[in-house]
């Protein structure tokens, strides 16, 4: 994992733009959404060992709900947008007419929401993403998976298991008001797309 | 239950092993598989929380050998050896290796799971190790621990709740 160890501090504010791109137009959706203002935390870029990533969300068996889509095309990797249950549930409540269950329990109706949301999250999160580097991203249909988050996020770092074993990680936070953290984006690019992010964005690379 | 056990971790593509008494786990398998070899005379346990299914994949300089199942298993074998353990006595457990995420256009990565639990069979065989049981599969995580003084395997998911094996 040498490549990334010597990033230079330009490669580094470039990812973590990425971040602030994408998250920025989720969050605004999202605030949309709810009709709430949504803030961002200042997105983190970092290389982590694996057992250090589900640290990040509460630990390996912290429960979570985790959208997660797959990016094809130019610059390939991972996608996760990640809420713990009372956050999830905080967001049902927002949103009309919905009656919200327990935090251990999810009815269709509130799976089926949740599942909208993060489509929507995740989809305009690499829209956004797609139009500032002008590379050919494409999602696969997001999935919603309500799990222990080592389980979960373990799945987003089989290409870099091959490579080491640590993933480079750009985490970005939303907030509501209070500080809450509502929600949680995960990029895990596969390791030679960052090649072609650096590249796209006219950034000296290596 | 006595509380003070020694617990043992063994993080994500890692292994190691416990005697006497004491508990070891390993939290939040995915497509991950946990497997563990017992030796019911002497107590010891040697687990290992095995990521992907083969080296000849691997693309590092330093190669973990704890990560892929075909040099994690002989790994914790030799572990077993040098704390005393018989290897005829072994009997193996595992558990984990589910398929998270489901998608049409399954590429052979998204199949990692399966194949994590078929190469583990395939060490075992080749060591003419037993599979006593299994819990592998399905669309859910496990956090799996062992008992060193029972052997029983004990298998935490969130939907499904406690099962031993």
């Amino acid at each position: 994992m040498d490549i990334f160890r010597n990033l230079a501090e330009i490669n580094l504010d470039v990812l973590k733009e990425v971040g602030n791109i994408g998250a920025g137009h989720a969050a605004t959706a999202l605030s949309r959404l709810v009709d709430k203002p949504i803030d961002m935390g200042v997105p983190a870029v970092r290389m982590l060992a694996f057992d250090e990533i589900a640290d990040q969300v509460g630990g390996s068996e912290q429960v979570v709900i985790a959208t997660f889509l797959r990016v094809e095309g130019d610059a390939p990797g991972n996608l996760f947008f990640i809420m713990k249950p009372h956050a999830a549930k905080r967001l049902l409540r927002y949103l009309a007419g919905l009656q919200v269950g327990s935090e251990d329990e999810y009815s269709e109706m509130e799976l089926s929401a949740l599942s909208e949301i993060g489509n929507i999250l995740a989809g305009s999160y690499l829209s956004s993403l797609a139009d500032f580097t002008g590379l050919f991203m494409t999602p696969t249909v997001p999935a919603l998976a309500i799990d222990m988050a080592g389980a979960i996020l373990s799945f987003g770092l089989l290409q870099f298991g091959q490579m080491g074993d640590g993933a480079l990680l750009i985490d970005t936070t939303f907030l509501e008001g209070d500080e809450e953290v509502e929600g949680q984006f995960f990029l895990i690019p596969d390791p030679p797309s960052f090649a072609k992010i650096f590249r796209a964005l006219g950034v000296p690379y290596e | 239950m006595i509380e003070d056990l020694q617990v043992v971790k063994v993080g994500m593509a890692d292994l190691n092993v416990v005697q006497g008494s004491g508990i070891i786990r390993t939290t939040g398998l995915g497509s991950c598989v946990g497997l563990t070899l017992y030796d019911p005379a002497a107590h010891i346990v040697g687990m290992a929380h095995v990521m992907l299914p083969s080296s000849e994949t691997a693309r590092e300089g330093q190669l973990n050998l704890m990560k892929y199942a075909d040099t994690a298993i002989p790994m914790l074998l030799e572990k077993i050896d040098r704390l005393g353990g018989i290897r005829r006595r072994l009997v193996a457990k595992m558990a984990g290796g589910a398929q998270m995420f489901a998608f049409n256009s399954m590429s052979d990565t998204m199949r990692i799971g399966p194949r994590n639990v078929e190469n583990c069979k395939e060490m075992l065989k080749q060591f003419s190790i037993p599979l006593l049981a299994e819990d592998t599969g399905g669309n859910y995580g496990r956090t799996v621990e062992m008992n060193c003084q029972t052997g029983i395997l004990h298998i935490r998911s969130v939907q499904i709740g406690v099962k031993e094996i």
